[in-house]
């Protein structure tokens, strides 16, 4: 090497490497990406791909059928000899529920965290202590709480129907809500547009339905679609307190045909995929349409 | 466009059938005059812009021991454009808060245009209010913003568009109109926050540093367009700004505010000619504190005979508080003058049609006064009044002109 090329590769910054040297670095990065990607992948799909297999592929006799799916499709599994029933109240009280937990969850949290965005920044903190509690705070030892009270109000106030199971749904999908709630009201200046909404003449419900909810109503939906996901996919709370709902049924119709109870499950679980890819479309949409015009 | 760059040329037959018939159509009307009818229009507000009053207003914060607002009292007649000027909490803020119903007061009262408003909530003031922070409803349009208070208040769609255009066009942003505000730049948001603020034909308009988080150029323009509609409009306008050059620029008068109080309230000029405490005098433009000897109505400073202002201190070493334009610069040997001091040139800042000189005042008599620091004095001239060559180092005589002062 004569010593202009020295001098070269002495005041040469590391990123200035030959082409051939920066090819080879990208090629080794781009294979170690796809190493961690398929592990990655694997590791998400092989259990729903194993579960998808097993609702095509009897367990005991190794024939392939789509009776499962079509059982579920078509509402009558006498064919396999399983019977639904208890499926379809399941169902339909944990679609129940969903709306119930939807509807009470944002009646109590997005006023609430609105007003306290606003007027408090102490009593922010605090619920948000609260609210991250259910989480802490394993389901078996919230039902040993939730266990005397629910007795108390099947025996004397309401009755044992699974859609007073809401009351607990809000508690456990108080975490997830909050949290989406707080992300929307971070991202606005809520303070300022309910002042300057106030100063223009409008009244609260006015501020609120008219200025605040459609500000915050990505979250709305981001909180709602997470506490679906949450309420169909819960069983410990339901099967210790005794109530119904899809996974306990799913349960119960495991011990009898425990194909049409997989892929069921697999049907839950791909209902809250399509939420949540909704959620990230719409999103994109609007986000779009506001800075494109 | 801005208002200004309009021919206001319309017929007055339609300026009137628009002052007198609110719901007046625009069709027929040329392009043109529809900014001279729209002003028609806002010319009507001017009998509903109210004077205001607030008395012995008190503020205190929760949790805090000093009063935000200590017996506040301020008067503003109608169409009237007042600035409450002050540093950084003087309660300037909070003043305007409490006039439009956003803060409770613990006392006194708040009066619009003879009513009084001090339980009324903030919805109910009919009064609009511009913020610091962008406060434009981010899911609207710049004209579904400035329909908003006239939504609120029942105007049908087609009537509240009419007017939200022509506030628009007011501000000169008529063809931004279905923009969002992430489309629109800093200054084209406070826009279109006056015009949403003006759209409500408030009884008084509410400015909170609305210009503070803009950019030197855009802070100018929009600083002179809003003292250019609120003439046009005629409303009555409380401005609250930290930037002494913005309140001397628009105001009517200003308040200097100190403490939770208006220590000085008055006409720009006269706020800084003829300042009433020293704090207003320091706040407002530069001033030299040179000893002198006072009998409370005149002063001796460097030999000069001063007239005092009203409120002087009498004694024997006061403080009297010079502007630097009332200072006098010559060279030594220059002069035959026994009045003045011997100083030394520290610095010079020319600055165009003016230069300031820093001096320093060579004897040190006056160490003592000045808590053992040799004192300093800024003179500044007109820049051909500035001797020919003079340079840092240069010995000079410093000699205040007989203008009415402040000792304190």
């Amino acid at each position: 090497m004569n010593a202009t090329a020295e001098s070269r590769e002495s005041i040469e910054p590391t990123g200035t490497r030959p082409p051939q040297l920066r090819a080879a670095r990208v090629r080794r990065q781009s294979v170690i990406k796809f190493v961690i990607l398929f592990v990655t992948l694997a590791f998400l799909f092989v259990p729903l791909i194993s579960m998808l297999v097993f609702t095509l592929r009897h367990p005991l006799s190794g024939r392939w059928s789509l009776a499962p799916w079509v059982a579920i499709f078509t509402g009558n599994g006498e064919s396999l000899g399983a019977d639904l029933t208890v499926l379809w109240q399941g169902l339909g009280a944990s679609l129940a529920l969903c709306a119930v937990t939807v509807v009470l969850m944002l009646l109590l949290m997005v006023p609430t965290m609105v007003i306290v965005h606003i007027r408090s920044k102490a009593l922010e903190r605090a619920i948000e202590w609260v609210a991250t509690l259910p989480l802490t705070i394993p389901a078996i030892v919230l039902v040993v709480g939730l266990g005397p009270i629910y007795r108390w109000l099947s025996s004397s106030l309401l009755n044992t129907n699974p859609i007073w199971l809401c009351f607990a749904y809000v508690v456990l999908v108080m975490p997830f809500a909050f949290r989406a709630i707080a992300v929307g009201l971070n991202s606005i200046d809520v303070k300022t547009l309910v002042e300057a909404s106030r100063s223009l003449g409008a009244s609260w419900p006015k501020v609120f339905f008219r200025v605040i909810i459609p500000n915050l109503w990505q979250s709305i939906l981001s909180a709602s679609f997470i506490s679906i996901a949450v309420v169909l996919g819960e069983y410990t709370v339901a099967s210790l307190l005794g109530r119904m709902n899809l996974q306990v049924a799913l349960y119960q119709l495991g011990q009898s045909n425990s194909q049409i109870s997989t892929a069921m499950s697999l049907l839950a679980l791909l209902f809250g995929v399509v939420l949540l890819v909704a959620l990230d479309l719409i999103s994109e949409r609007v986000a779009k349409s506001k800075e494109g015009k | 466009m801005s208002l200004a760059e309009h021919n206001v040329t319309a017929p007055k037959a339609d300026e009137d059938a628009f002052k007198n018939d609110p719901t007046a159509s625009l069709d027929g009307i040329r392009p043109k005059d529809v900014t001279a009818a729209a002003k028609a229009l806002l010319k009507d507000s001017t009998t509903r812009g109210g004077g205001i009053q607030m008395q012995d207003v008190v503020k205190i914060y929760p949790g805090a021991t000093k009063r935000a607002l200590d017996d506040f009292n301020l008067d503003i007649k109608p169409g009237e454009m007042v600035v409450l000027l002050g540093g950084s909490g003087c309660g300037k803020s909070t003043a305007l808060r409490s006039l439009a119903g956003l803060e409770d007061i613990q006392g006194g009262r708040i009066l619009v245009g003879g009513q009084d408003v001090t339980g009324v909530p903030v919805n109910k003031r009919e009064m609009a209010m511009v913020f610091q922070a962008y406060s434009l409803f981010p899911h609207m349009t710049a004209v579904e913003n400035v329909e908003f208070g006239l939504e609120v208040r029942g105007v049908g769609r087609d009537e509240r568009r009419k007017i939200a255009m022509e506030q628009l066009e007011l501000v000169g942003l008529a063809d931004q109109a279905t923009k969002y505000t992430q489309q629109m730049s800093g200054g084209q948001q406070q826009r279109v926050a006056l015009a949403r603020a003006l759209a409500i034909k408030p009884r008084v308009l509410l400015l909170d540093e609305p210009l503070s988080a803009l950019d030197a150029k855009v802070r100018v323009q929009l600083r002179d367009e809003i003292r250019r509609i609120q003439l046009n409009t005629g409303t009555t306008t409380v401005f609250v700004t930290h930037d002494q050059e913005e309140a001397l620029a628009v105001a009517d008068r200003i308040g200097v505010m100190n403490h939770g109080r208006i220590e000085q309230i008055a006409a720009p000029q006269n706020l800084y000619q003829r300042p009433a405490t020293e704090y207003v005098a320091t706040f407002i433009g530069l001033t030299n504190r040179l000893p002198g000897v006072s009998n409370g109505e005149e002063a001796v400073v460097f030999g000069q005979r001063v007239p005092l202002l009203p409120n002087s201190k009498k004694g024997d070493l006061v403080a009297v508080l010079v502007r630097p334009e009332n200072l006098t610069l010559k060279r030594t040997g220059e002069t035959d003058s026994k009045v003045g001091e011997h100083a030394r040139v520290e610095v010079i800042h020319f600055l165009g049609a003016v230069a300031r000189v820093d001096c320093e005042i060579s004897t040190g008599e006056y160490q003592h006064w000045n808590k053992g620091e040799q004192l300093k004095v800024t003179v500044q001239l007109p820049a051909n009044e500035l001797p020919a060559g003079l340079a840092v180092g240069d010995d000079v005589v410093v000699a205040p002109r007989p203008v009415a002062a402040l000792a304190c």
